[in-house]
């Protein structure tokens, strides 16, 4: 994985530096909240409901042991005993104090992280695919790309003051797992006939008030113009882009108001002048980003090993439940890549113990090259797991409650962190995902339904993704009131689409009730193996919503 | 009486040190000050572009057209305005006069101009800092050094980190 060298320490040194200063101007009066609010925002840090809350960055999704451990002191030490993963590739620690957080950033840089742009109207941590690397479907690793963006973006002293926030995902692979067409900017690395890596760059997705699919603003972009390519996308979204309201100030309303043609006429007439400039891409200087992504040195795994492997699935049911749904397929015959599932009903969707963190940091070590990668869907994965060991592990995950054979289901909820912590949120959102995961617990039912995205969101600023939720919840709020409006159809994948609205909205005793419903008529129209949203796409939302309010 | 309505800097900074600052900063439209030096906006001093004791400022959404630079390139200064530190646009306008229309002369940050932004201001072109008048000297000076590396090109470093990094044989850790 990327490791920092002198440059790259030097950098977020100089930062915690600065936030220091910052920090003590701020509480000694010479820097006003409102003047503090964006620099304390482009620290990862805000303030929210009953304490400030503090995102930290995971590039691309990859930690390190020491990384880990070094999250679990943090949260012990500054913190409650443990902290949330969110739907992009970040962690949050809920109840750090306002002048600790200095410190906190001071001990996060001695082990190479930062909360650099995790929020504010900047340009956001680049996303990508968790198995990057070791997807059989993958043609170029995107994480070196991913490292290049970040190091672009980092302190890109043009784009501090963005109209609005900007959040750029990558994808190297056939199937997009990185959800590349509800981001401001989506990239899609593929090859020519010649072999040429080119990037195919989507604009004007996202996800919120005014959800939209991206548009494709260039298809074949070669790779050594990447940079200058984004930097004049983002140029023109910085002149052009609203700031009068901050409800229509996203690149998505720019690309939809000068429609896509227009918008790329003028990254183009752009792009004119920076092509060919400084920060044109070399072979060599992409080598090196590479050589930070090398293959592990993987041993060979014989095949009496995989053989044994293949038998105890077959005769062990709970071990075959566990590699069914959180074991993935491997490009390296003998590898798995193991899920870690942060799903369980007594704790919030992606939260993590520091105990839990230190176990997660030994088993890396054990067995995977001591590398852990965080999901959107809130999960973690170990990416490089001989097959001969993922019995030893599922026991130890077991033992950590981390071994929750439902991923991929109607258990594995996407859950913002809603109105127990967020000041933003309309409704609170753990306790609904939590009454779901009770109320369909069982796992014969929970596999019968099969692969459902169930996503939920305390606001409309949805952080949970619920419009690209098979299902998904939004909290919303009549007259101080809490209620959920349910919708049904999204998908965040290559078939990306936005769910609809089933119709007016519920209390919350009631959600659980409605979700069996509409799983109830899936079950009696379903044809066979097709999945909940193939069937939702097929027989359309009428007799969903005859059912729900009959 | 539009000298009446002068502003005048108490902090300037340029090139990196406190300046007496000899321009006065007039925001009114419609009718030219006596006083000289002094700024106006963009379409007073195209009225009056042979006067070298006036210099334009650009309001932070000015589309800066190959023509408009033309103009600018006599001009014996270029502000340019950030009616809200939170207004991005000022960075873009800087880099281009810098960078594609090659200006050469001052180009001075007016406005809501604050400490935490001159480091930003500086790396895009701004070779004057005039700062809102609550911002103390002593914070601006110590900001304006916040960092001794940065990845991208710009206009003070004209080599992408990637690039230097290659060139010096850097070895990681
Ligand atoms: S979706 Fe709304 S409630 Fe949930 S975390 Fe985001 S802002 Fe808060």
């Amino acid at each position: 994985m990327y490791r920092y060298d002198t440059y790259d320490q030097t950098l977020v040194d100089e930062r915690v530096v600065q936030f220091r200063d910052q920090m003590e101007r701020h509480l000694s009066g010479r820097l006003g909240e409102e003047e503090f609010r964006p620099l304390r925002l482009q620290n990862g840090l805000y303030i929210q409901k009953h304490a400030p809350m503090l995102r930290i960055a995971i590039p691309y999704g990859m930690l390190s042991g020491p990384q880990l451990r070094r999250l679990g002191e943090i949260t012990r030490r500054y913190d409650r005993g443990y902290a949330h993963f969110t739907t992009r590739q970040n962690l949050q620690l809920n109840w750090p104090k306002l002048e600790d957080v200095p410190q906190i950033l001071g001990d996060l840089a001695e082990v190479q992280m930062h909360a650099i742009q995790t929020s504010g109207n900047c340009i956001r941590n680049t996303t990508s695919d968790q198995f990057a690397g070791i997807a059989a479907d993958e043609v170029e690793d995107p994480r070196p790309w991913c490292e290049l963006i970040r190091q672009w973006s980092t302190l890109h002293p043009e784009f501090a003051f963005l109209p609005r926030k900007f959040k750029i995902a990558v994808s190297g692979a056939s199937a997009d797992r990185a959800a590349i067409q509800v981001h401001d900017i989506g990239l899609r690395l593929w090859h020519d006939d010649q072999g040429e890596l080119r990037v195919k760059v989507l604009a004007g997705g996202g996800l919120g008030r005014t959800p939209m699919i991206a548009e494709t603003v260039r298809e074949d972009l070669p790779w050594r113009h990447l940079l200058t390519y984004l930097e004049a996308c983002v140029r023109v979204y910085n002149q052009f882009g609203r700031r009068d309201n901050k409800f229509k100030a996203r690149i998505k309303i720019l690309v939809k108001a000068l429609g896509i043609e227009e918008f790329r006429r003028r990254v183009d007439a752009e792009w004119v002048h920076l092509k060919d400039g400084p920060q044109t891409l070399t072979q060599a200087a992409v080598d090196a980003a590479r050589t930070h992504f090398v293959e592990p040195e993987r041993r060979t795994v014989s095949d009496d090993a995989i053989a044994a492997f293949e038998k105890l699935r077959a005769d062990n049911r709970a071990f075959s439940r566990f590699v069914t749904n959180n074991v993935t397929e491997h490009k390296v015959p003998g590898y798995k890549a193991v899920t870690l599932s942060l799903k369980r009903r007594e704790h919030a969707p992606g939260d993590v113990t520091a105990d839990q963190l230190d176990a997660i940091a030994n088993l890396a070590e054990r067995y995977s090259f001591g590398e852990v990668r965080v999901t959107h869907e809130q999960n973690l994965v170990l990416s490089d797991v001989p097959v001969d060991e993922v019995e030893a592990l599922w026991g130890e995950l077991e033992a950590l409650g981390m071994a929750n054979p439902t991923v991929g289901t109607l258990n594995d909820i996407i859950c913002c962190p809603g109105g127990d912590y967020c000041g933003l949120a309309n409704a609170v959102s753990i306790p609904i995902a939590q009454a779901i995961q009770e109320r369909f617990e069982d796992l014969d039912f929970l596999y019968d339904i099969g692969p459902l995205d169930l996503n939920i969101s305390g606001c409309m600023n949805a952080c949970g993704h619920h419009h690209v939720g098979h299902i998904g919840i939004l909290g919303v709020d009549k007259k101080g009131e809490e209620y959920y409006q349910v919708s049904l159809g999204g998908s965040s994948t290559d078939d990306t689409s936005l769910g609809k609205i089933l119709g007016p909205s519920f209390f919350r005793e009631d959600v659980p009730e409605v979700i069996d419903k509409v799983l109830q008529v899936y079950v009696a129209q379903r044809h066979e193996d097709e999945r909940f949203l193939d069937t939702y796409r097929r027989i359309g939302h009428k007799p969903f919503k005859e059912r729900v309010y009959a | 009486m539009p000298d009446a309505q002068l502003q005048h800097t108490q902090t300037l900074i340029k090139m990196g040190q406190p300046e007496q600052d000899e321009w006065a900063l007039s925001r009114i439209d419609d009718a030219l000050p006596t006083r000289r030096p002094v700024i106006v906006p963009l379409s007073l001093w195209q009225a009056n572009a042979d006067d070298q004791a006036l210099a334009p400022w650009l309001s932070s959404d000015t589309e800066l057209s190959d023509e408009l630079a033309g103009q600018l390139a006599s001009a014996p200064l270029v502000a340019i305005d950030f009616p809200a530190f939170t207004d991005g646009r000022g960075y873009t306008l800087a880099r281009l006069l810098r960078e594609r229309y090659r200006f050469e002369g001052e180009i001075r940050a007016i406005g809501d101009v604050l400490v935490d932004q001159l480091f930003y201001m500086t790396r895009c072109g701004f070779d004057a800092l005039a700062l809102r008048d609550d911002q103390h000297l002593e914070d601006a000076l110590r900001a304006l050094g916040a960092f001794s590396v940065s990845y991208q090109p710009a206009v003070d470093v004209r080599e992408a980190l990637f690039e230097r990094r290659l060139r010096e044989g850097n070895g990681h850790a």
